[in-house]
């Protein structure tokens, strides 16, 4: 699959087959592709050439509410000046589901419900969103994309704006739930410690091209980070797990 | 809350019909509401009760049709008047007249001028890729003052129009006082029509909360919303330039008031905001008319004096969102 921008081409030929279960880590340098993919598969941007398929069917031939069923996005940006609650903002999740008259049924309250109580935010329900942390905020937003139903879920940096201990706590959610209810996840992750730690699979992507692909244990070595990411970062190996950290070079001293 | 809502209406539009420059005893008013035929008969059926319904259609149509713009751009300050919709709207109008079309075009005229105004306006305001506070101010400015000089224009040109300088000039302004009951049932057919598409696609309009992008990953078409939200919200607001001329600040405080009380869900909005929009104007313009009597201000001179105060407090609460 191909797919880009007017007049430039970001993505040059990705191949890629993901199965329900698999929680898949797109990691890469700045402007290497990364959330021009999610979009793609998304169905937000049409591909130059190929095709995303979902099931053996393409995604270009569903409409936006069946996609909607099928795949859910949790949004990145994320500010809103309304006095939306918790719930209501859950409740959007259904909007695919919706009759032409617009209104929740008895299923669509069951989805709300048990999607609030997936990321522990039955407590904030009735809550305005603009009056939550920034960590309860996210966690809407994930119960948002839950209420979907849907089976493939992608993430676009998902913890950018949250502590280390919530951005672990989001993700354990998140690996939960693609265990126990066969999701396929796809998230864009810029910390590659965190995502080693919650994937079942490393994307590393490269001038919009796939650069490793397999286990993050393997994707996590020092030739791969310096010809992907270039130089600065090393890796260390703690309790038989591989970590990346800046290199041993002293910054102050260059 | 609905109740009380449509009780306030019909209370304000009450009082809007026993109170005026003339004063005229209660029993009077309703010998003149059963039909009966004096001079106060005729000042009540002709003038009074025309006026009062017809600024509840205008206060009812701005509010509905700023509440669906105001979740469509994600911006609480947005209503016809500021996005220049308005604006739009009265140059159609003006056009209308001036080329002689009977009172029934001129609703339409203003649809027109409103949709095309609407539309230049998302256009321009999306020209960064996302909507912000301020690039809508901006577009709507531009196009205000555009039109603003193309109605001077046609006014000065216009030898139809010429002799009628005082009355256009009063009913651009925002007056709602010279009103037939014909043109009024064209614009109520107009506003209905937009209260139907409004609080139909309404729920649609939630899903806008966090963006285009993001309605879309919903399950939102963005491009068939988009274009019915655009589309009502210039029925609304043709309509009520084609009654009012320009009232500003209606659509933009009301429906932010409303939402304090009743929460940000779109469909309640739409419903509440839209009597709620009717009872303001209807006292606004009993207001118009009593507070220097004998003489009668436009109902936009009205609402021009509080509104613009009060979109000022909101545009400094919201200066986080406004870049």
């Amino acid at each position: 699959m191909r797919a880009g921008y007017r007049g430039s081409e970001v993505l040059r030929g990705i191949d890629v087959a993901v199965r329900s279960g698999e929680v898949v880590a797109i990691v890469g340098p700045n402007g290497a592709g990364k959330s021009t993919l999610l979009r793609v598969l998304a169905g937000l941007l049409p591909p130059h050439a190929g095709s995303v398929t979902l099931d053996g069917r393409e995604i270009a031939s569903l409409d936006r509410a069946q996609l909607a069923r099928r795949i859910a996005v949790v949004p990145q940006v994320f500010d809103t000046l309304f006095p939306f609650t918790v719930r209501e903002i859950v409740a959007l999740g259904r909007t695919p589901w919706l009759g032409p008259f617009g209104t929740l049924g008895r299923d669509d309250t069951r989805a709300v419900t048990r999607a609030l109580d997936d990321v522990d935010a039955s407590a904030l329900a009735d809550r305005r969103i603009d009056r939550v942390s920034g960590g309860e905020r996210q966690r809407a937003v994930l119960a948002m994309a839950l209420a979907q139903e849907a089976d493939v879920l992608l993430l676009d940096e998902p913890t950018v704006h949250l502590d280390p201990a919530h951005q672990r706590a989001l993700l354990d959610v998140i690996v939960r739930l693609a265990r126990d209810r066969g999701l396929v996840v796809l998230a864009v992750l810029h910390d590659l410690n965190l995502a080693s730690a919650m994937a079942t699979r490393f994307l590393v992507l490269r001038d919009g091209a796939i650069a490793f692909d397999g286990a993050p244990g393997e994707a996590l070595t020092r030739p791969l980070l310096r010809d992907v990411f270039g130089p600065g970062l090393d890796v260390v190996t703690h309790q038989g797990r591989a970590f990346v950290v800046p290199d041993g070079e002293d910054a102050r001293a260059r | 809350m609905f109740a009380v809502l449509a009780t306030l209406l019909v209370v304000s539009a009450v009082a809007g019909v026993f109170i005026g420059a003339v004063a005229i005893a209660p029993g009077d008013v309703l010998a003149a509401l059963m039909g009966q035929d004096s001079t106060a008969g005729t000042i009540i059926r002709e003038l009074r009760l025309p006026r009062v319904l017809g600024a509840a259609l205008v206060g009812g149509a701005l509010a509905g049709a700023g509440a669906l713009l105001q979740g469509l751009l994600r911006n609480p300050l947005a209503d016809p008047f500021v996005t220049g919709t308005s604006a739009g709207a009265s140059l159609g109008a003006v056009i209308a007249v001036a080329a002689g079309a009977t009172a029934t075009v001129v609703p339409l005229a203003a649809f027109a001028g409103a949709l095309v105004a609407i539309v230049l306006v998302w256009r321009l305001a999306r020209l960064g890729g996302r909507t912000t506070v301020l690039t809508v101010l901006l577009a709507g400015v531009v196009l205000t003052s555009f039109t603003g000089a193309a109605v001077t224009f046609i006014l000065v040109s216009s030898d139809r129009l010429a002799l009628r300088l005082r009355a256009v000039l009063g009913w651009l302004q925002g007056g709602v006082s010279v009103i037939s009951w014909g043109e009024l049932a064209v614009a109520s057919l107009v506003v209905l029509l937009g209260i139907v598409g409004a609080i139909f696609v309404a729920p649609r309009v939630d899903a806008y909360a966090f963006g285009e992008e993001t309605a879309a990953t919903l399950g939102i078409d963005p491009e068939r919303t988009t274009a019915v939200i655009l589309a009502t919200t210039a029925l609304l607001s043709g309509a009520a330039v084609a009654i009012a001329g320009l009232v500003g600040f209606v659509g933009l405080v009301v429906p932010h008031a409303v939402r304090f009380l009743i929460g940000a869900r779109h469909r309640r909005l739409v419903i509440a905001s839209i009597p709620a929009g009717a009872t303001v104007l209807v006292l606004a313009d009993l207001a118009a008319r009593s507070i220097i009597p004998p003489a009668e201000l436009p109902v936009g001179v009205i609402t021009g004096l509080v509104g613009a105060p009060f979109f000022l407090i909101l545009l400094v609460r919201s200066r986080r969102m406004i870049v």
